[in-house]
């Protein structure tokens, strides 16, 4: 029999009984449209998480406190070093080759307040550089000053969210907040951002480093940011800055040195995982539309049994009749698999257009591999009907015994 | 054409042992006319099956053409019931979801013809049996003779030595039957070689050899020699 021939009669004999195989292709079109629908969300949630971590550049070095980082926990659960992070450190560290700019970070919370509003926000202390290693922007007035490392500075930049909830629509710039027990001038407004680091940044308050020290009466610092001159040489920065840090650390690595890539590429990991097991339980659905195709298959089998035997009278084989039923199993799966990715392409363009903000795309493979597994699922679980049909005595068939 | 040797089918049916066929000897030749008769259970059917091949013996042998069919695999007995032998079924066996005209292609589809071979083959077939015109209906929208000619035109597009025909006449009304048996008959006369189970025993009364089976054992042949 000639293999268009086959084709032709596998396609009769599905379209005989439209209804069933209809019903059968939507079956396993759901399984795939679901794999390609779950995998455009988990890499969505990927992309999303990366580009707003990534906003922070690449090459970006991060010295922690500390060499319990790597244990897990959020920031600030780290076990207190021996020795502080300090300004001299920093001093130190901008003096190293291939390095753009070092911000000192003092962090703590403290309670903001004008006139009778008040409110607790996060506070930073840094300096001028931090506008550039954290690539800040502002909406409005000015970034703090330069200003010498150990210089105290009343002046306070505000978060967006921050500026709004304490001064409402007039604009904060130049009035006097107090922070603490001080008071401080307003000298500007961060432009609306992310959260970077698990930092909301629209929340903070930013006032030079020597101030935050001495109001929060603490001279180790929370962290300090490093952004290399180029991401080439960000291993190499990260070397000499352990060598430097150690040697000033007399010769104890009490801090530890992340890297922007190393956060992102977990990240990135947990994501890819994340997708990877949201495919699989869709891929359960593939699963049950294959018993499915299994289960029409059988009972058509069973019902076609004259037929069958009938092909055999005519002069087909046994390996024929087996072929010709597994065909229609891999008819069923391939329709299964092409509504599936129509459906499913729909759906993630529906999305998409429902929320535009989210970056949605399917990765190639998981199209390939969900029409894989409907063409698998038709095959595998066509075989066992096929087999049965194959197997038929043609004369019990034909007598309907 | 045809040699069977202490031919004997035997069934097992729960803890007995049914001999279906009981050391059969048979000769037919090319061109004859034979009708197999007997009462249910006698073994017409299972002889019928057994030289079409779709049955294999538990013992004896059986010759077709001069070749032991014994260590055939299924391969080459699918290819010697689709070359060798047509079937004629009591309930005709047609494939509802096809046409007239692709029933009868279907042993040439089966055999790898390609269309433009059958067309011709196929047109011919039904012409033959007097319903060029129905080509294109199906099953459904002809008449019991009618569906039964298109299976004799299925039975014999591929030109086959043998044609089995099991009770063919079986669910036609009488007139529609008699078409059927002059239709078998004039094959026959073109030098097919014809076997036909009836226990209509005015049907097998036409034939020229008449077999009578009992309880698997041959016990009357009109040409016993």
């Amino acid at each position: 029999m000639i293999p268009r021939d086959r084709l032709g009669f596998a396609w009769t004999a599905l379209t005989a009984s439209r209804l069933r195989s209809a019903l059968v292709t939507l079956a396993a079109a759901i399984g795939v449209a679901a794999v390609i629908l779950l995998t455009a969300l988990g890499e969505g949630a990927r992309l999303y998480i990366m580009g707003e971590f990534s906003q922070l550049g690449s090459d970006l070095l991060i010295v922690l406190p500390g060499k319990n980082e790597k244990g897990g926990g959020p920031p600030g659960m780290i076990f207190e070093s021996e020795r502080d992070l300090t300004l001299e450190d920093t001093a130190a560290l901008r003096r190293l080759p291939h390095v753009n700019a070092v911000s000192p970070l003092s962090v703590g919370a403290i309670q903001v307040s004008v006139g009778a509003r008040a409110r607790e926000a996060p506070l930073l202390g840094s300096d001028a550089t931090l506008m550039q290693t954290r690539k800040l922007k502002m909406a409005r007035g000015e970034f703090l000053p330069a200003l010498d490392l150990h210089q105290a500075q009343a002046v306070a930049v505000l978060g967006p969210t921050l500026a709004r909830e304490l001064f409402g629509t007039a604009s904060p710039l130049g009035e006097w907040v107090r922070l603490g027990d001080r008071r401080f001038r307003v000298i500007g407004v961060l432009a609306e951002q992310g959260t970077s680091l698990g930092q909301n940044m629209n929340e903070v308050a930013i006032i030079p480093v020597a101030s935050a020290q001495a109001l929060f009466n603490n001279p180790a610092l929370f962290r300090i940011l490093i952004e290399v001159d180029g991401r080439a040489r960000v291993e190499s920065v990260t070397r000499s800055a352990t060598r430097l840090l150690t040697e000033r650390h007399q010769g104890e690595e009490d801090f530890t040195l992340i890297t922007q890539d190393a956060v992102l590429s977990t990240f990135d990991a947990i994501f890819g995982v994340l997708t990877l097991s949201v495919a699989g339980i869709a891929a359960i659905s593939l699963l049950v539309a294959g018993i499915i195709i299994m289960n029409v298959m059988l009972v058509s089998v069973s019902q076609r049994r004259s037929e069958i035997g009938l092909l055999m009278a005519l002069g087909a084989s046994p390996a024929l009749v087996l072929r010709l039923f597994l065909l229609e199993s891999l008819l069923l799966g391939l329709l299964g698999a092409l509504a599936g990715l129509a459906l499913g392409r729909l759906g993630v363009l529906g999305l998409a257009s429902a929320y535009p903000g989210f970056p949605l795309t399917t990765p190639a493979w998981a199209y390939l591999a969900a029409a894989g597994t409907a063409l698998g699922a038709g095959m595998l679980f066509g075989w066992l009907p096929a087999r049965r049909a194959a197997r038929l005595d043609p004369v019990r068939a034909l007598t309907g015994r | 054409m045809i040699e069977l040797h202490d031919l004997s089918r035997i069934y097992t049916v729960g803890d007995a042992e049914v001999h279906a066929l009981d050391h059969v000897n048979l000769n037919i030749d090319a061109g004859e006319y034979i009708s197999l008769m007997g009462p249910s259970g006698s073994g017409k059917s299972t002889l019928l099956n057994m030289l079409g091949l779709l049955d294999r013996p538990t013992e004896g042998i059986y010759r077709l053409e001069g070749r032991d069919t014994q260590g055939l695999d299924e391969l080459e007995r699918a290819r010697l019931r689709r070359e060798r032998i047509g079937f004629v079924f009591q309930s005709f066996h047609l494939l509802p979801r096809l046409s007239a005209f692709d029933n009868v292609a279907l042993p040439l589809m089966l055999a790898g013809r390609p269309p433009a071979e059958r067309k011709p083959l196929a047109e011919q077939a039904l012409e033959s049996v007097g319903l060029a015109q129905r080509a294109h209906h199906r099953p459904d929208q002809l008449s019991g003779g009618q569906r039964q000619r298109v299976a004799i035109a299925r039975a014999t597009v591929m030109r086959p030595a043998l044609l089995l025909a099991d009770e063919p006449t079986g669910n036609l009304d009488s007139h529609s039957g008699q078409d059927v048996m002059d239709l078998l008959e004039s094959l026959n006369a073109s030098g097919i070689t014809l076997v036909m189970v009836t226990h209509d025993p005015d049907m097998g009364a036409r034939a020229r050899r008449r077999i009578v089976l009992h309880d698997g054992r041959i016990t009357q042949d009109s040409d016993a020699s």
